[in-house]
């Protein structure tokens, strides 16, 4: 079907910008996850959930383990990692669930970019509170744990391991965004998938923490990293396939 | 009256004839891989008493292994097949490959302790052919529940389909863990593992052994393939006749 009204009353033929190469794509990309962060500054919902419930995850995992460990830098990667990834969770369902429940995401699907550009944008945003949810947790686990995780290889691990869990988990988030129960569901596919980025992240900070070389952990580094490549590439290539026909 | 009733339906079914001979294929098929597994194959030379008995669930373990990856590897071309082609049939086979490779998943990870108990003094380690093999079997889980949480059977096809083949990733990565990282998981073929604990070498009967058992373990696996494909394509087939009745 040609769509010569719809044409005739824009005066002009409708078509997907998708042209223009890389930086054209950047400011795509550029443009959703700037709507989803200025959302977020205005409705407060995500990220402050996510802090909040991570500061209280370190409190209570304090409270577990005061005093039965004989030094808590023993568990403090343990606690480090299960809290980026408990935390992420609460706020990776809302990228594409507050869409679902506010029937916003066609509107956003019917936007002239590339799927792919609405994923990025996504995973950007996510990124950005996952990222601001490290600010807070560290130097809460600082003064809690008495542990300093302000080291380079840490932060680096740290870095590679957030960038990971954001790839699988806003591209889950997409999947799990029209099923039933998303809230629940999310978690039971993301966590087994995220095993090596947490088994690699917490065997680095402890390596780290127990001042072992680092040239035996660089390893972990370069799992890290891999898993990151994989990821990007697999969800460029299959991202498209997520929307189609809704 | 209902004996002609039955014989006519058996007729009109053309799975009912080769399924038939497949079941019966694949029950003697078992009976032979216990025989050969048990009976046929010779102990371990280099190993003794308990461990010894328990190296005999290797042929059963091994059989598991191949099945279940089998299982899985059609649930990719299922998937594939889906996003290609969308139709159902692909979907389903993917379905019923998922299933039957996590139930052998599982029967891996069954034999796997029973063998580990007298060989390293424990059911269960947190070694990196382990882990994986787990975490495997728990993002195939995953993939089932995945399912159950959509109605449309399209929407529901093409995300199962697109999150299998994320989710096969696990299987190559379980397959290398113990060539890659220190694991205490024998490695028997194509290369040692210097760190393994258990492993031992194929004699000759041995070798057959493996052979008939996987020979036996991928019938069973054919049969009961085929029965859950059937059987999940005439649920969709009830499925479209309730949705005509309902119009």
């Amino acid at each position: 079907m040609r769509n010569d009204t719809l044409s005739g009353l824009l005066g002009r033929p409708v078509q997907m910008r998708t042209g223009g190469g890389t930086s054209a794509f950047l400011r795509k990309v550029w443009a959703v996850a700037a709507k989803d962060i200025r959302a977020e500054l205005r409705a407060k919902e995500v990220a402050s959930t996510m802090i909040v419930f991570g500061l209280l995850a370190v409190v209570i995992f304090g409270l577990a383990f005061d005093l039965r460990v004989p030094k808590s830098s023993m568990v403090v990667p343990g606690i480090l990692w299960v809290i980026v990834l408990f935390a992420g969770v609460l706020g990776l369902h809302r990228s594409f669930g507050a869409e679902v429940d506010r029937d916003t995401l066609a509107g956003l699907l019917l936007a002239p970019v590339e799927p792919s550009a609405i994923y990025f944008g996504k995973l950007a945003s996510n990124l950005l509170y996952l990222f601001v949810l490290e600010l807070f947790v560290l130097p809460v686990m600082l003064v809690m744990f008495d542990t300093n995780l302000f080291q380079p290889y840490i932060l680096l691990g740290l870095f590679l391991g957030t960038i990971g869990y954001a790839e699988v988990g806003t591209f889950f988030a997409a999947l799990t965004a029209n099923s039933r129960a998303r809230e629940s569901m999310l978690p039971v596919l993301l966590l087994p998938v995220m095993v090596p980025v947490f088994m690699a992240g917490v065997s680095l900070t402890a390596g780290i923490l127990d001042g072992r070389p680092v040239s035996g952990l660089v390893s972990w580094l370069v799992i890290l990293a891999v898993f990151d490549l994989i990821f990007f590439v697999a969800v460029y290539w299959i991202v498209d396939l997520i929307w189609d026909g809704i | 009256m209902t004996t002609t009733t039955s014989s006519t339906s058996k007729k009109a079914d053309p799975w009912y004839g080769p399924l038939l001979t497949l079941d019966v294929l694949a029950a003697l098929a078992m009976v032979l891989a216990l025989w050969a597994g048990l009976l046929y194959a010779k102990d371990a030379t280099n190993l003794a008493g308990n461990e010894q008995t328990a190296q005999h669930i290797f042929y059963f373990h091994m059989g598991a292994n191949i099945t279940a990856t089998l299982g899985f590897l059609v649930s990719v071309v299922g998937s594939v097949g889906y996003l290609l082609r969308r139709s159902l049939v692909w979907d389903r086979m993917a379905q019923a490959g998922v299933e039957l490779g996590t139930l052998f998943g599982f029967c891996i990870l069954a034999t796997g302790s029973i063998w580990a108990k007298p060989t390293w003094n424990t059911y269960w380690t947190w070694d990196p052919r382990l882990t994986t093999a787990t975490i495997t079997v728990l993002i195939y889980l995953a993939y089932m529940l995945f399912r159950n949480g959509m109605d449309n059977r399209h929407t529901r096809a093409r995300f199962a389909s697109i999150y299998a083949l994320f989710a096969f990733l696990s299987v190559p990565f379980t397959y290398y863990s113990a060539r890659m990282f220190r694991s205490i998981h024998p490695v028997v073929f194509n290369g040692a593992n210097a760190d393994a604990q258990g492993g031992f070498n194929i004699g000759p009967s041995m070798g057959q052994t493996l052979i008939i058992t996987i020979i036996c373990f991928v019938i069973l696996f054919l049969a009961l393939f085929f029965h859950r494909w059937r059987q999940l394509s005439l649920e969709s087939r009830i499925e479209d006749l309730r949705e005509e009745l309902y119009q």
